[in-house]
């Protein structure tokens, strides 16, 4: 599935919600339901520290697939913070398994749409923002290769 | 409520508005606090009408300007016990006065493998430019531990504050613990060993009389804006014998006597440490703002229709209310709490109220603080979460955040209840 397909197949599960307290519960499962990275890879050089909450993020280069033979990107992430992780998972649903160019171009409006866009905010602190632009590092790189 | 209480409130206008569309609870009071509206008129009336630059001009508006600036000046000296106006430096903050004493005082008599000391529980504030200053003159840092209780430990007071330690900076009350410190045994003892006492006071000038003829502390200093004052503006207390033999922090205009190319003379006391424009409107601010608080002290002229003393006690009274109910109801309606700054171990012990302010940092055990705070935000409660700007305590105390919420004077026992009810619900929702 496309960056844009996977986005609005978010949007479409989060218009269900019309009250604050099912989103968040949602979004709190999604973090207990993400699978937590493996306790060696929560080393210094995954960690992306926030005053808030702290996130792991480790990008492997997936295996050549698809007609184009290009290369996709595995992402895996953590976080010490439930809701950060929910979100968090969110984002892995969207840049897991997709192609560099792919995710540079992505625009993340999903984000807005769905009414975390505050959490997302440079102010908050709690490393999602440093971890989508470590994302976005990471494509750059393996584009560049 | 309380009818004093909301007579009160209806005086802070921030505290009358909707977030998330719920009535907002305001508990981020010591991050920075509301302002009455004798407070906003000021400034008002300082931006729109009164606005001149401060010991300027030979012009009626600048007179007044400076008039105002320089009672708001005379007004803190009083307020805080200070025998001279001059003792009273205004800075751009409570950081930018502790940086001012690092620099000037710390670069001028601090020699290599002198000691400074700091609070186990001082904000980053109080740490850093002391790392600074000492990376800077090769002096040594020792920190002065806090008890399990959250007090400054006294009996390490011997062991830790030695000859060789030139410089004690230390917090009145942690923003953390909410813990009051034993300020006089600490100062005596420094004094005895020939070191000079820095006393955070942001937390601290909030909750307590100060009478700085009587505290001998050398240093004081806190922030106007959590004063309910207005912001980027703060306070240095110094005494005198030592501001004068400090050199000046920063050069510019009016901290000068006379200026050549090549050199100098400085003006007196306390222009030399004000270089530039200062934060004029945010001084003047301090006469309103001390105002409010001498009131709910009981003092003063009267603020609302009525005595003071009314103010004070229906204020007081609530405080104590909230304390003792958040102790309780956190261990016992929320449950699996941890909290932060405890003073006395047991709840029979009638002082723990007296050494403790409305500040309460905790964590539901098994949860990151973020989480609840965020789900605390979307009831319209606005309370601390994460760091705080005090890593180390925080480290020490073996954790990576943590929740706090701090009321102020118009806060009330309700909000308080509305705090635990939606602890519990977060609670619920983590768990």
């Amino acid at each position: 599935m496309s960056i844009n397909e996977i986005e609005q197949q978010i949007i479409d599960e989060f218009a269900l919600f019309d009250n604050w307290l099912d989103k968040y519960e949602y979004i709190i499962d999604l973090g207990k339901n993400l699978e937590p990275i493996a306790e060696e890879e929560k080393k210094e050089e995954n960690l992306i520290k926030g005053c808030q909450s702290r996130v792991w993020l480790v990008c492997k280069k997936g295996i050549e697939e698809g007609e184009s033979g290009e290369n996709r990107l595995r992402f895996t992430a953590d976080s010490d913070a439930i809701i950060t992780k929910g979100i968090i998972s969110l984002l892995i649903r969207v840049f897991d398994n997709q192609t560099p160019k792919d995710i540079l171009n992505a625009d993340l409006n999903f984000i807005e749409t769905i009414g975390l866009k505050s959490n997302l905010s440079p102010t908050r602190a709690n490393g999602l923002v440093s971890m989508i632009a470590r994302i976005r590092q990471y494509a750059k790189e393996h584009l560049e290769e | 409520m309380n009818s004093i209480l909301e007579k009160i409130r209806e005086q802070f206008p921030a505290l009358s508005q909707n977030s998330h569309g719920r009535q907002l609870i305001y508990l981020d009071n010591a991050a920075t606090a509301q302002k009455p509206q004798t407070v906003l008129d000021l400034i008002s009336k300082m931006n729109g009408k009164i606005n001149a630059n401060v010991h300027r001009a030979m012009y009626e508006l600048s007179d007044i300007a400076t008039e105002i600036y320089e009672e708001a000046r005379c007004g803190v000296a009083q307020f805080i016990g200070a025998s001279r106006k001059e003792n009273i430096i205004f800075t751009s903050g409570c950081t930018a006065a502790i940086n001012l004493v690092a620099q000037s005082y710390g670069a001028e008599f601090l020699k290599k493998g002198d000691i400074i000391v700091i609070g186990a529980d001082n904000h980053h504030s109080n740490i850093v430019p002391w790392q600074l200053i000492a990376q800077r003159v090769g002096a040594e840092i020792k920190v002065l531990p806090v008890t399990k209780g959250g007090e400054y430990d006294l009996k390490e007071l011997e062991s830790i504050i030695t000859e060789g330690v030139k410089i004690v900076a230390i917090s009145h009350i942690s923003n953390i613990l909410g813990v009051i410190n034993p300020l006089d045994a600490i100062i005596s003892h420094s004094h005895s060993v020939g070191a000079v006492v820095l006393v955070d006071g942001a937390q601290g000038i909030v909750h307590q009389d100060i009478n700085l003829s009587s505290l001998d502390a050398d240093f004081y200093t806190f922030s106007t804006h959590k004063l309910y004052g207005g912001t980027g503006h703060g306070v240095l207390y110094g005494k005198t014998e030592l501001l004068e033999k400090m050199p000046p922090f920063m050069g510019g205009g009016d901290m000068v006597d006379t200026v050549t190319y090549k050199k100098t003379t400085y003006a007196p006391l306390p222009l030399k440490f004000e270089a530039g424009t200062p934060n004029f409107v945010s001084a003047a601010s301090l006469s309103p703002a001390i105002k409010f608080v001498e009131a709910i002290r009981g003092r003063g002229s009267s603020w609302l229709s009525g005595s003071n003393k009314n103010l004070q006690q229906a204020v007081e009274a609530e405080q104590k209310k909230i304390i003792e109910y958040m102790f309780h109801a956190l261990d016992n309606e929320v449950g699996d709490v941890e909290i932060y700054g405890r003073p006395g171990e047991d709840l029979e012990n009638e002082s723990f109220v007296d050494k403790k302010i409305a500040l309460f940092s905790f964590n539901i055990k098994g949860t990151n603080s973020s989480d609840v705070a965020q789900i605390l935000d979307q009831l319209g409660i606005a309370v601390r979460s994460g760091l705080m700007c005090a890593e180390p305590l925080l480290n020490s105390l073996g954790v990576t955040g943590a929740v706090r919420a701090s009321f102020g004077p118009y806060n009330t026992i309700d909000e308080a209840r509305q705090l635990i009810e939606g602890l519990k619900r977060a609670k619920k929702m983590l768990y």
